[in-house]
């Protein structure tokens, strides 16, 4: 068990094509994100909302690894998981503004969603509080005998949740089949991890003899690579693995942290050059497995599809007053 | 409390003369093996609940007829083996997540009250976490503050939990069946003074529905609505009370959420009286709750405020002279009726 990436990507693991899937998928994502953005910024948005932009590159290479019986649980920053996952762009916008077409009906917004027929079985508010269902999920997979596998995606942050230990020593007591997809992007909400996170990231996990590894959470080749490994290990009955995907919150804790006094705007720059879209497209460009035009239009496809979805979502109704106490119980 | 037994057993139309007695922690070992052999999904996992049955010894023999499989010793993590219980259920399981102590529930706080309450409502109605959660309240045994309390307030108070509390094993069994069979997270809540109470127990299947009270004992003059244990001690001060003529109707609710509001408030209305007893501490207890469903549901059937009674607002103690001064006994609860009617 090392900090440092173990495992070599692979890149001929996957052609072109499904290359620039991947690179279409990360930039839906960052057409949604800046789209909730704005519609955040012009008071359209009941709430807040935090944004992945900059960390496309986890959900994408991880999911692309997942099948849609595969199971994940996501985070309050977990619009990239959802959509990553297969959910579709104009339930989620709809969500996002309360509206009855949403994937949970209005009632969870951009913290809750849930979207069972893709595996997605939920965002979550509270930090590292997915870590248990996770685990149980893998335990039902264990227990209904399938080959299924459950991807538990949380921040840095969570390293200081309890729970997150408690599930993990089950975990592999069990052998469960449970992926621990720490997206570590330097700051839970306004605090950097060296004044929060004692120790080292992958020791928590290999103290519990856990496979753990440190990677490279910009470039996708590396995620996806890395991903594929744990994940069929973990579908094989090899047991859980924790991954510290290192990565950078490109934006503030949330759509609302814009002076963002914490950190320097110097380091922002820094992690800017290690944009996870423009990675993967300067290596596909350079091994001339694409052409730079391709990328253009593969934004201006995701962006019209994005723009259609948020107006799908402002046009739909909101919940009728019917609807407060429905669900409370099933 | 074998004096009350009488009490207890008393409608013929749910109980056959000569029927089998079993004890409460039978009865609850009787549910869990039924449903466990009737659904493959159910599974229970806890700490001690396998090897060592249970720190009660109520689910020994439970791992020999369904294996380590299904019947799962867990490490000391209860918000882990909470969190697991909702993530298994969501997923097609029915988990028993057994907490030992019902002061161990404050462990497991957010997988109960954010994430299993919430999940199915969250998520507009698609996700269901049909998981129960068996946990113990209740002092008298010497146990000291962190081993003695009744926390079902705690839980009666979110929406989206369900809350069980059987005082008889007939109730025990039945609630428990439903509660694995229902699709919400249910609590239930066992006073492990009760494990070796004895009751009849029929042979046949049943269920009991959540959210329906039973009256335990019929009465004209007063009612009196009690809860788990408590039941115990309303039946006791009922006979006593009888003797110096005071007609006592008790009421046992069975579940604290749902809450049967008609069988309350209509026995309010009949005997003009109301006194509530419960184990948990009266502040901000459940017995508020039933006062305010009885005032405002028989306001102008009641000859008298309404009462209630719980533990005394202190940690438990552990010296047996100060801990059985915490909780409602009989006597006090005689007291307080007579006051109540005179």
């Amino acid at each position: 068990m090392s900090e440092t990436n173990d495992t070599k990507p692979n890149a001929t693991e996957l052609d072109a094509e499904h290359w620039l899937q991947a690179y279409e998928q990360m930039a839906k994502i960052r057409a949604f994100e800046e789209a909730a953005n704005e519609l955040y910024t012009s008071a359209r948005m009941p709430g807040i909302a935090h944004l992945y932009i900059g960390e496309e590159a986890i959900a994408v290479g991880i999911c692309e690894a997942l099948r849609q019986d595969d199971y994940i649980t996501s985070t309050h920053r977990g619009h990239g998981h959802c959509l990553a996952k297969g959910a579709a762009l104009d339930k989620m916008f709809a969500e996002l503004l309360g509206k009855e077409a949403g994937y949970c009906r209005g009632k969870g917004g951009s913290m809750h969603i849930a979207d069972q027929e893709t595996g997605n079985l939920g965002a979550n508010g509270i930090v590292g509080g997915s870590a248990g269902i996770a685990t149980g999920a893998g335990m039902s997979i264990k227990l209904r005998g399938t080959d299924q596998v459950a991807v538990c995606f949380f921040g840095d942050g969570a390293l200081g949740q309890g729970l997150l230990y408690e599930s993990m020593n089950m975990a592999q007591l069990w052998k469960l089949p449970v992926i621990y997809v720490c997206e570590n992007n330097q700051y839970g909400e306004y605090t950097h991890n060296s004044k929060t996170a004692a120790g080292s990231m992958v020791g928590r996990a290999a103290g519990f003899g856990v496979h753990a590894q440190a990677i490279d959470g910009q470039d996708i080749r590396t995620v996806h690579a890395t991903a594929r490994l744990v994940i069929d290990r973990a579908r094989k009955g090899g047991g859980p693995a924790f991954l510290v995907c290192n990565t950078y919150r490109f934006h503030g804790h949330h759509v609302g942290d814009i002076d963002r006094p914490y950190r320097t705007r110097e380091e922002e720059a820094e992690w800017a050059k290690r944009d996870p879209l423009k990675l993967l497209e300067d290596w596909l460009v350079k091994s001339k497995q694409a052409e730079s035009d391709v990328f253009e239009r593969i934004q201006q496809d995701v962006k019209s599809d994005v723009e259609n979805a948020v107006n799908y979502a402002l046009e739909a109704s909101f919940p009728s007053e019917s609807e407060v106490d429905r669900h409370v119980y099933a | 409390m074998s004096t009350l037994e009488n009490g207890v057993i008393r409608s013929p139309a749910v109980h056959a003369p000569g029927e089998r007695q079993i004890t409460f922690g039978q009865a609850i070992l009787e549910a869990i093996t039924e449903e466990m052999a009737r659904d493959g999904s159910v599974f229970i996992i806890g700490e001690d609940v396998a090897e060592a049955g249970s720190v009660f010894k109520v689910l020994v023999g439970l791992l020999d007829q369904f294996g380590s499989e299904r019947v799962i010793d867990s490490p000391i993590s209860e918000a882990g083996i909470a969190g697991i219980g909702v993530g298994a259920a969501i997923t097609g399981m029915r988990p028993i997540v057994d907490i030992m102590f019902g002061d161990f529930t404050t462990l497991v706080m957010d997988q109960l009250v954010n994430q299993a309450a919430k999940t199915h409502y969250m998520s507009g109605g698609k996700l269901k976490v049909p998981m129960v959660l068996r946990t113990t309240l209740g002092a008298s045994r010497r146990s000291a503050a962190q081993h003695s309390q009744s926390l079902h307030a705690l839980f009666s108070h979110i929406p989206g939990l369900k809350v069980a509390m059987p005082a008889t094993p007939y109730d025990a069994k039945g609630l428990m069946k439903s509660a694995i069979r229902d699709d919400n997270p249910v609590v239930i809540f066992e006073d492990k003074m009760l494990y070796q109470e004895r009751g009849p127990v029929p042979e046949r299947e049943y269920t009991l529905p959540l959210g329906q009270a039973d009256v335990k004992r019929a009465g004209d003059d007063l009612t009196i609505v009690a809860t788990s244990s408590m039941v115990y001690v309303a039946l006791e001060a009922a006979d006593n009370l009888a003797s110096v003529g005071i007609s006592a109707e008790v009421i046992d609710p069975r579940t604290t959420n749902p809450l049967d509001t008609e069988a309350l408030v209509n026995s309010a209305k009949k005997t003009s009286r109301a006194l509530i007893i419960d184990e948990g501490y009266q502040q901000y207890g459940v017995t508020g709750e039933f006062a305010s469903v009885i005032a405002d549901g028989a306001f102008y059937y009641l000859d008298a405020p309404v009462k209630r009674i719980g533990a005394m607002n202190v940690p438990v103690p552990f010296s047996p002279v100060m801990e059985d001064l915490t909780i409602p006994t009989a006597e006090y609860v005689v007291e307080t009726a007579k006051a109540l009617c005179g």
